[in-house]
């Protein structure tokens, strides 16, 4: 039996205002419920999904536990410029079958109140981005230990908590994740992108609707994030991460300055990246990868013209609804003014009408929105991690023929040497070629782990996609029912009114 | 869409409809059938074509006619307008190279549609035009309408030049400052009085309420092109996918290219019995606000008279002709009258009619529509998750 573990997040939101001593800053607390369940395979994963609009929250750990764990506790390969303490939170956790649990889930906690503040941030300047925090609350249900056996809920060391949390820290926390583990073929999710515009008028205290949608937006975009990490069997599992779910404090200012420069330099070091893959012409002797790449090349092509329909969608659907709002005022203001009493009242009721139908007309573009349009968004943003796995497994075929070329021309080197007098110099050239035979063993060895790591990712991958395609087109197809179903109650009892007139 | 009309007194029956038309490259041309028994034509039935400009002429005709002013006279119908329809054609011609055969195919039979749909629609109203003339006791007897119908040459009527038009937009200058001084006058009369209350007020709120409708009715446009691109997007993405998925995309793209063309439908519905029946209603209550004026006008001539031969009496000048004066404007002033409440009662009882069968249509067109949409959607959701 394998272990599969049911994670449920659920991320709402608090702004709170700063007091005036503080230079415009504005604290947005975002409060995540995260609710995990540990049941066998067998058992069929219950929807204990909350009201998010996220995709639903099946996750299967991975068929192989043997490697899971053994990457888990593994060290990460040390090229990537910014390198955080690797923290460990207790012993990892055995390999367990569990027998199906018998405890309860637990209820959600309620949501944090509008007056918490984070109060380590009053001190700190921060960049744009920094002022606004987030709650998560974290229930963990427990299922019971049956004998010897631990289950893998000890990943976590209290069944429930909560911390808060700073948009720059889910940035944070995707550079880490993205430096340790993308250059050895891991596909690790997207953060959210930053959004200027929308986060000034959220400091500058607006309390408008477009704030609140853009405050909404960036919630939702946070929960389907941490979801997609979490459900990633080898990321839930390192430990940057269980820290960020469980302490109740992160490394504050430094991480956050550093991680600008720190953004900066993989921003520099992902340019020289696209200038090299120009030049590496790989002998491609697995057409699986040739086959897989352009395939998400096509993908990615087609996803992004339907992303930018479906924005198109959700835009006229606002101006229809904005549009139907006035014309049902419109619509009252003739009925007043008609001096037939019944032709009067049918005009009266046809605006209360449109007036329900315009409200219909705005959930519909939120439902376009929400599941439609950032399903969509996410998975264009997926795919540029997908396609930098490739990336750098090219780059690492071309560093194993680096280390291979450089090998022969030492042996070369090496050979004319055999014939001069200079013995230390050939002392040191056999020391090199010795080095070098082992970058190269080593060079082949890392080529055939990424490449062994990729096929296992595509593989998720693909069938994660599967699912949440299926899954959030099945559930905005259900919006559109409804819809519709409320516009037949609407028209029906419209239509004797309409008829009444004499 | 012909009326038929029998007057009783004569027994003659006069029926007209555009039986035929023809879009050229800057002028629709209608042909216009007339079956009638009135005994001054020549034969009883006959076609002739027209153009926008003639009904014009027959509308003004009309409107500058003395003996008309207690009418409400039908409005004319507005120009014949393909421009944004042919510009849109024109882009995608030009498009043709950015899209595929599929794409470009479907964007053509939505604007040829659509094309063909304002067709229909400016044939609609200047059918209506005729057919409110015809329905008319005093109108459909008027000469220049007989020839419009019958005379199978062209009738040169040029429209108006610049010195004309400015005439015209003068004319609409002092009719409406008159208006304005006149409507100030109290009217002795409570039916008059109520109506030009009512006529205002309903008058400004149908011009509100019909460009909403249109501004509603467009954004519906814009979402079913919308969902017809995604339709579009859905099926590429079908061809090219090799995972489960593909069966799943191309079963949503053919939902929403079925239900975008409802959603199409919808809008067009809603244009038809919504858009246009507020746009006409427009017309027809600036037709009526035109005729309360020229009593009101009428009504000031004869109170000019009274004074003139008051002042005629005094001086005991002219008198004879001040009475003539006086006599003519009052008998003047009272047909108007007569003829003005009657039309003033039929136009409320047109205006019900067609406001009840227009909102009922609608609903029930709603009605037809949604459940339509609903059937889609559940049958394909049906099937969807029955295979996952």
């Amino acid at each position: 039996m394998s272990l599969c573990t049911e994670l449920v997040l659920d991320i709402t939101y608090h702004q709170v205002k700063a007091p005036l001593f503080l230079v415009a800053q504005d604290l947005t607390l975002f409060c995540i419920c995260v609710n995990v369940q540990s049941q066998p395979a067998s058992l069929a994963a219950e929807d204990i999904s909350t009201n998010s609009n996220g995709p639903k929250q099946d996750s299967l750990f991975d068929d192989d536990p043997e490697d899971l764990f053994a990457e888990a506790t593994e060290e990460v390969s040390l090229d990537s410029p910014e390198r955080d303490v690797l923290l460990s939170d207790g012993p990892s956790p055995a390999i367990t079958p569990i027998t199906p649990p018998t405890s309860v889930i637990t209820p959600r906690i309620g949501h944090t109140h509008d007056d918490m503040f984070t109060h380590s941030s009053f001190d700190e300047i921060e960049e744009e981005e920094g002022g606004d925090s987030f709650d998560i609350h974290i229930s963990v249900s427990d299922p019971e230990k049956v004998g010897e056996y631990m289950t893998s809920m000890s990943l976590f060391k209290r069944s429930e908590f909560a911390v808060k949390r700073r948009f720059s820290d889910f940035l944070g926390l995707h550079s880490k994740l993205a430096s340790k583990y993308l250059h050895i073929g891991y596909i690790v999710p997207p953060a959210p992108e930053k959004s200027i515009v929308g986060m000034t008028k959220v400091k500058v205290g607006k309390e408008d609707q477009s704030s609140n949608e853009f405050v909404e937006k960036r919630r939702s975009a946070l929960e389907r994030y941490l979801m997609r990490t979490v459900k990633h069997p080898i990321l839930l599992k390192d430990p940057d991460v269980l820290q960020f779910l469980e302490s109740s404090e992160l490394p504050r200012a430094v991480s956050t300055q550093a991680l600008s420069s720190a953004g900066l330099l993989r921003m520099v070091n992902k340019a020289a990246d696209a200038v090299n893959k120009m030049t590496i012409k790989m002998n491609e002797s697995d057409a699986w990868f040739e086959e897989k790449q352009q395939h998400f090349e096509n993908l990615d092509v087609q996803l992004r013209k339907l992303h930018t329909s479906v924005e198109s969608l959700v835009c006229h659907r606002k101006e229809l609804s904005v549009n139907t709002a006035q014309f049902a005022k419109s619509a009252a203001m003739l009925g007043n003014s008609e001096d037939h009493t019944a032709l009067s009242r049918a005009l009266s009721q046809l605006a209360e009408v449109e007036e329900k139908i315009d409200q219909l007309h705005q959930d519909q573009a939120n439902a376009d929105f929400y599941l439609f349009s950032e399903l969509l968004g996410d998975y264009v943003r997926l795919l540029t991690a997908v396609k930098g796995v490739f990336d750098h497994r090219m780059k690492t075929w071309q560093k194993w023929q680096d280390s291979q070329m450089l090998l022969q021309k030492k042996r070369e080197a090496e050979a004319k040497l055999q014939f001069t007098n200079k013995p230390d110099k050939l002392q040191q050239a056999k020391d090199e070629i010795k080095e070098l035979e082992g970058k190269v063993q080593q060079g082949e060895r890392d080529f055939e782990q990424i490449s062994k790591t990729i096929r296992k990712e595509v593989s998720r991958f693909e069938k994660e996609r599967v699912k949440d395609f299926k899954t959030i087109i099945i559930k905005y197809l259900e919006s559109l029912v409804q819809t519709q179903q409320q516009l037949i109650k609407y028209w029906e009892a419209f239509l004797p009114e309409a008829k009444a007139i004499s | 869409s012909a009326v038929l009309n029998v007057d009783l007194q004569t027994d003659a029956m006069l029926q007209v409809d555009i039986s035929d038309a023809l879009s050229e490259r800057d002028k629709v041309k209608f042909t216009v059938h007339t079956k009638s028994t009135l005994p001054n034509f020549k034969q009883n039935e006959f076609s002739v074509v027209r153009q926008h400009e003639e009904f014009i002429w027959l509308h003004d005709s009309f409107v500058e006619n003395e003996e008309y002013a207690g009418y409400i006279i039908p409005p004319a119908p507005p120009r014949p307008d393909f421009d944004a329809s042919r510009e849109k054609l024109q882009k995608l011609g030009e498009g043709e190279g950015s899209m595929t055969k599929e794409e470009f195919t479907k964007m053509k039979q939505e604007l040829e549609a659509e094309y063909l749909a304002i067709f229909k629609k400016t044939v609609a109203m200047h059918e209506v035009f005729l057919c409110r003339v015809a329905a008319h006791p005093v109108l459909r007897k008027d000469l220049n309408f007989h020839v419009f119908l019958e005379y199978n040459q062209d009738l040169s009527v040029r429209g108006k030049n610049k010195k004309e038009k400015l005439e015209d937009f003068f004319k609409n200058v002092v009719k409406s400052a008159d208006g304005v001084l006149v409507a100030g006058v109290k009217d002795v009369d409570d039916f008059f009085e109520h109506e030009k209350t009512f006529l205002l007020e309903y008058h400004n709120r149908v011009k509100d309420a019909s460009a909403k409708s249109d501004r509603m009715i467009r954004s519906h446009k814009n979402a079913a092109d919308d969902i017809n691109r995604i339709a579009s997007s859905l099926y590429t993405l079908g061809t090219q996918d090799s995972t489960d998925l593909c069966k799943f995309f191309l079963k949503v793209s053919e939902l929403f290219e079925k239900t975008r063309k409802i959603e199409a439908r919808i809008a067009a519905d809603e244009d038809l019995k919504l858009a246009d029946l507020l746009k006409y209603y427009l017309r027809e209550s600036q037709a009526a606000k035109d005729l309360l004026y020229r009593r009101s006008r009428a009504l000031v001539d004869y109170e000019n008279a009274n004074k003139a031969l008051d002042k005629a009496r005094a001086k005991n000048r002219d008198v004879l002709q001040a009475e003539t004066s006086q006599q003519l404007c009052c008998h003047k002033f009272e047909k108007i009258s007569e003829s003005a409440k009657q039309e003033l009662i039929d136009f409320k009882t047109r205006r019900v009619a067609a406001f009840r069968k227009n909102l009922v249509e609608l609903a029930e067109l709603e009605l037809k529509h949604a459940k339509g949409n609903l059937q889609l959607l559940q049958g394909c959701l049906g099937i969807l998750k029955g295979n996952t």
